[in-house]
């Protein structure tokens, strides 16, 4: 649930960034993105720990505030900016940004929100890759790697980071509210597939693909907003895969009854 | 700024509005502490998110915003995201959590699916569909008011005749299903509640803000009391009063929504209630660890005080002191100064010693300490070298009638493990 937190309120951070950089592809939303990411879990950290409130209370206050502070930063200040429209950040425009090729010396070079992504796609896998261990630790086992020693502040606070990242980079395609449908929907799905986290992670990426792929010819086909298909789709892999493992459970006790 | 208050207090409309949204934070702060005090605030999240739908749905079936069709439509997709959130929880690997993000993003995306294909349609009303995202009081229209108020109703009167069970569920489930209350209806029922109480606030609020009017009330008045009826109250009014306030704000200028105007001024009412609350808040909490502090060295300056008398030092430079117990320099000369003040201690010639009251108050610390480490060893079968260190800490905490109850028990002993004497 703090990964959805955190995507709710990069927001400001985003806002603020924008107007002030006004340029919606600069370094600046990166930073600004990220800061609030930590700063997103620094204040639910101080409601709960310092100010004694409990913890689904902490995240839902915070997450809430921040949302609505970045649509009131965006209602006053984003005036007349198309790139700044509440709906827009809500659902990303993902249907235009072909439009925005990158041509250099003549040569098509893609399209720049993929341009923007791709950097952020590398250092995710490198990430994954090189912090495996880490990462499986502090998903898991979070007391033990503290009583080992391993500096889980460090992980945990880089590895929210990164999430903040990912949702900035998100926005322009999916908007803030359906980036949780990416973060939660293919993982879940992978969860009740597998039981490795490495061929979960494989798993995983395998069908946000397919849902963004399938979910993008059905948004044309149906004529409906990209971003829900796209959530829409990864739902619907979802509720197949759990109709499938519930009919495999009954088969395996009908099986093992004889 | 005083023209645009009394605007909202005479124009018509405007009361109208104030009026609904006052409805609104009333009901949700009510509601929001049931959900609150069972920590389903998350849930009541996923729930605003997950209506959505449910009033695309409404809508495409009635072509109009009819408010009666829409709740309907909000109450059933509620219900149904109410039970798959528990559903797959309850029967799936995935953890509560992610099954409550799944299903909130899910329903939220079919929901945005529907909003797309509704305003392809020609049906002019459809327009206002879009502030259900973020809140528009204004279109509030005085039907709308009317079913909210009869919804309202209903819902006060449901948490007054169920209080009793709704109490236990959410502060003791076990006992309530002991004595035969049935726990699983009483759930549904608050489920229920909560979700009527987010169907008719998502006009104000809108669905991805919704579920702050329902916990910040009821946050800030747990802060307040520790009584359920009083937090109720207390709840309503804080949801009532920052539902008005936000409305008034997102009228500084035009067509801004009034969802996040309403989480900002409940924000702010709870943040000032969680610092300054009385015994709750962060700044009572400090104060309290300050003065608990300050009493627990002014002792253990006191103490070091006898043991040093025991010792034969019965006039004591800082020096001795410091050999004796080893503090920071700074504080133990300010210490000592507050003491020679409150007349613990007096001076003379650079030196310390205890006064008559001095005494007494060391002596009962000390007492109090060897009292405690004799009862570790004779009733607890604890070893000599393992006491001192939770005596240390014990002995600030003894009150006079713990100490007589430890007398009584020891049989008013005269030395401790280590064979010190006890002074009385």
């Amino acid at each position: 649930m703090v990964g959805d937190a955190i995507s709710h309120s990069v927001l400001p951070g985003i806002v603020i960034a924008y107007l002030i950089s006004t340029k919606f592809d600069s370094i600046f939303i990166l930073i600004g993105a990220a800061i609030f990411g930590v700063f997103t879990t620094f204040l639910i950290d101080f409601f709960h720990k310092k100010l004694k409130l409990q913890e689904d209370a902490s995240i839902g206050i915070t997450f809430t505030w921040l949302f609505a502070a970045g649509v009131i930063l965006i209602s006053l200040f984003g005036d007349g900016n198309a790139d700044l429209d509440q709906e827009c950040v809500l659902f990303g425009e993902l249907g235009t940004s072909f439009l925005d090729k990158i041509i250099y010396h003549g040569r098509l070079f893609g399209t720049r929100s993929m341009l923007m992504i791709l950097p952020v796609f590398i250092a995710v896998v490198l990430f994954v890759v090189f912090g495996f261990k880490g990462l499986q630790i502090i998903s898991f086992h979070q007391e033990y790697a503290k009583s080992k020693g391993i500096n889980v502040s460090f992980w945990h606070y880089t590895f929210m980071s990164l999430v903040s990242i990912t949702t900035v980079m998100s926005f322009e395609s999916v908007g803030a509210i359906l980036v949780v449908g990416l973060l939660v929907i293919p993982p879940a799905t992978a969860y009740l597939l597998v039981n490795k986290l490495p061929s979960m992670l494989f798993v995983s990426c395998i069908i946000a693909a397919i849902a963004c792929f399938v979910g993008y010819y059905l948004s044309i086909i149906f004529d409906v907003s990209l971003s829900s298909m796209i959530i829409v789709t990864a739902g619907s892999l979802f509720m197949l895969v759990l109709a499938y493992i519930k009919i495999r459970f009954q088969v395996q006790k009908t099986v093992e009854l004889k | 700024m005083m023209e645009a208050i009394t605007y909202f207090f005479t124009d018509p409309i405007a009361q109208k509005v104030i009026m609904g949204i006052a409805i609104i934070g009333a009901v949700s702060g009510v509601v929001g502490t049931f959900s609150f005090l069972r920590k389903k605030t998350l849930i009541a999240d996923a729930i605003s998110h997950s209506v959505l739908p449910g009033i695309c749905l409404g809508f495409m079936f009635a072509g109009t915003k009819d408010p009666i069709v829409l709740l309907t439509g909000a109450l059933v997709i509620g219900w149904i995201s109410v039970w798959l959130i528990d559903y797959l929880s309850s029967t799936t690997k995935l953890s509560a959590d992610t099954a409550i993000a799944l299903v909130s993003t899910l329903f939220f995306a079919i929901g945005s699916v529907l909003l797309s294909v509704i305003s392809k349609s020609q049906n002019a009303e459809q327009t206002g569909l879009k502030n259900f995202l973020f809140g528009k009081a204004a279109t509030m229209t005085t039907f709308d008011i009317q079913v909210f108020t009869v919804v309202s109703i209903a819902i006060f009167v449901v948490v007054i005749l169920f209080f009793k069970p709704f109490q236990l569920v959410c502060f003791n489930h076990e006992f309530a299903k002991s004595i035969g209350v049935k726990v699983k209806r009483m759930e549904f029922l608050l489920s229920t509640l909560t979700v009527m109480t987010v169907a008719i606030g998502i006009q104000a609020v809108g669905v991805v803000l919704m579920s702050a009017l329902l916990i910040a009330p009821a946050a800030s008045a747990r802060y307040w009391t520790n009584r359920l009826p009083i937090m109720i109250f207390l709840a309503a009014l804080f949801g009532t009063f920052s539902s008005v306030i936000g409305v008034m704000l997102s009228t500084m200028k035009n067509n801004m929504p009034t969802g996040p105007w309403i989480v900002f001024s409940l924000f702010t009412f709870t943040l000032f209630t969680l610092l300054f609350a009385p015994h709750k808040g962060w700044f009572s909490i400090k104060r309290r660890n300050l003065s608990n502090h300050k009493k627990i060295t002014e002792e253990n300056l006191l103490k070091t005080f006898y043991q040093l008398k025991e010792e034969g030092n019965t006039a004591v430079s800082f020096r001795d002191f410091l050999e004796k117990r080893a503090v920071d320099t700074h504080s133990l000369v300010r210490d000592v100064r507050r003491m020679v003040k409150h007349g613990f201690l007096f001076e003379k010639d650079k030196t310390f010693s205890l006064t008559e009251s001095g005494n007494k108050e060391a002596a009962r610390v000390l007492r109090s300490h060897r009292l405690w480490e004799l009862y570790l060893t004779k009733r607890m079968n604890f070893k000599n070298d393992h006491i001192h260190g939770t005596a240390e800490t014990i002995e600030h905490l003894i009150t006079p009638e713990i100490e007589q109850l430890l007398l009584k028990e020891l049989d008013f002993p005269t030395s401790d493990p280590h064979n010190k004497e006890i002074p009385y």
